[in-house]
């Protein structure tokens, strides 16, 4: 037991610098899907609430085939699909191409929750907000940003921040493809790395920053949720 | 020329006809009431007039201004509606205040986003806000909601948030103030403080039309009263002959399923 503490005590420093650089890939896969689901989001959730029925039921079938199935196989299919099938490499060789095709896949999954999440924040505000903001001579355009907005942010929070917590945890799906995040970093030491092979604790120490980052994460949502309890 | 004329409204949902042929007029300073069963479409006329509803024929006039022709495409413009809205103000059934505002940025809103249209809206911008945020605050004292201006909706009573809804749409000044049901989601005590308010407008000659369950407070207010019956206007008249003295079948059998309701 002392002897394998003190290969660990050995071995830490390189690990968590090796650690450290996948979590820093495994961050940036999560904020630019953020960035770009977030608004996407929004967009397909318009298209779904769309008064023209082709783009209603086109938009609403698109959400229903990425939300059936597993993020996985989209990853697997974005990143493959180009090459293998098309025979034409679109992203571009190495971890910046990887990067880029699992960004994509990410947001694309993530807009489609997010929509159904907008639509719901959207729709549940009742009717008679609209008619009051009506017959007080507000034009649409100023009952959507002063009368809805707040309203619908306020309902779209907590669902929106569920998402976030398991966006966190489901960035490492993006191993599937190689992409050098933590979950490949802490690998890496099981097969061989830098001197260390056999080693899988690193591989269970990645826990501990998901864990951490999310415990940062649910605070902050948390405080924006209480922001928000000043009306209801 | 009547202040408000209403001629041959007509409205279905679907196969439903819930306004037949509605015809009436009215005068500035004075109180109609309108009772009925659910469902007679007491509620749909009100909507029509607030254009919220619109109307599958008829027209509705203000003095000498066509406010709506379901003949004349050109009154049916979205922005052209927007500007005649504002003759008539409505209270809601269930408030529908702006939870997220407090009383006070309730009964200011709409009137700050109007004033920015005005020209010089920019040069006066102080001013103007200043003058508009005074009178907000005279409406709610009016109201007996001086204590309350800071409060957010979910911190007032039901009784509270229907009168600062009253002062909301007075604030827009408009030509005819409708309530439809106004006390019907509180209970009986709150209902005598809404009520107590219009009283207190109809003391000060505001024009306003009223759809009610209130029986006893409809006939007190009013200087007309419809009784609306099955889409049509069934009796129409002063609160002394529709109450005391009706002549149709259908007002006696409602008005006394109404009595005998409450002994």
């Amino acid at each position: 037991m002392q002897e394998l503490l003190q290969q660990i005590a050995e071995q830490l420093p390189i690990v968590i610098r090796s650690l450290n650089e996948g979590f820093g890939q495994t961050l940036r896969l999560f904020f630019v899907t953020l960035a770009g689901a977030l608004p996407l989001g929004l967009v397909i959730s318009f298209g779904s609430m769309s008064r023209f029925k082709p783009l209603k039921w086109l938009t609403r079938m698109f959400v229903g085939i990425i939300r059936g199935t597993p993020l996985m196989i989209q990853l697997l299919i974005f990143f493959y699909f180009p090459g293998l099938v098309l025979k034409q490499n679109i992203w571009g060789s190495g971890e910046a191409g990887r990067f880029t095709a699992a960004a994509i896949a990410f947001i694309i999954n993530y807009a489609c929750y997010f929509s159904e999440i907008y639509r719901g924040g959207i729709q549940g505000i009742p009717v008679g907000q609209e008619e009051a903001g009506l017959v007080l001579g507000m034009t649409p355009g100023q009952i959507f940003f002063r009368v809805k907005l707040m309203q619908m942010i306020k309902r779209i929070v907590p669902p929106i921040s569920n998402e976030i917590i398991t966006l966190v945890k489901d960035t490492s799906l993006a191993r599937i493809i190689s992409l050098q995040e933590i979950i490949w970093a802490g690998q890496a030491f099981m097969k061989g790395s830098q001197g260390i092979s056999g080693a899988i604790w690193p591989l269970f120490f990645t826990g501990v920053y998901y864990l951490v980052w999310n415990g940062v994460l649910s605070f902050l949502l948390g405080r924006l949720e209480k922001k928000l309890d000043y009306f209801r | 020329m009547a202040f408000l004329q209403v001629e041959n409204i007509r409205k279905s949902f679907g196969e439903t006809d819930v306004l037949k042929d509605i015809s009436f007029t009215m005068e500035q300073g004075e109180v109609l009431s309108m009772i009925g069963s659910s469902g007679s479409g007491k509620t749909t006329l009100l909507r029509c007039l607030n254009f919220l509803e619109k109307p599958d024929g008829g027209r509705i006039l203000m003095g000498d201004e066509v406010l709506f022709d379901a003949a004349d495409a050109r009154t049916l413009r979205e922005k052209e509606i927007r500007k005649k809205r504002l003759h008539f103000g409505l209270v809601f059934q269930n408030f529908n205040l702006f939870p997220q505002y407090t009383a006070l940025q309730n009964v200011m809103l709409a009137r700050e986003l109007l004033a920015r249209e005005q020209s010089d809206y920019k040069t006066n911008k102080q001013r103007i806000r200043q003058e508009i945020q005074e009178q907000a605050e005279g409406l709610l004292i009016q109201m007996g909601l001086k204590d309350k201006m800071l409060n957010y909706p979910h911190q007032l009573s039901g009784g509270q948030c229907q009168r600062v809804a009253i002062a909301r749409a007075l604030n827009l000044h408009p030509d005819i103030l409708c309530f439809d049901e106004p006390t019907s989601a509180l209970d009986p005590e709150l209902t005598g403080e809404v009520l107590k308010v219009i009283r207190e407008l109809a003391d000060k000659n505001t024009t306003m039309i009223i759809v009610t369950h209130e029986m006893g407070f409809a006939r007190d207010v009013a200087s007309k009263v419809i009784f609306m019956d099955d889409g049509n206007i069934c009796e129409m008249g002063t609160p002394q002959q529709v109450f005391e003295n009706p002549q149709q079948e259908r007002t006696k059998q409602f008005l006394n399923n109404y009595t005998s309701n409450n002994l």
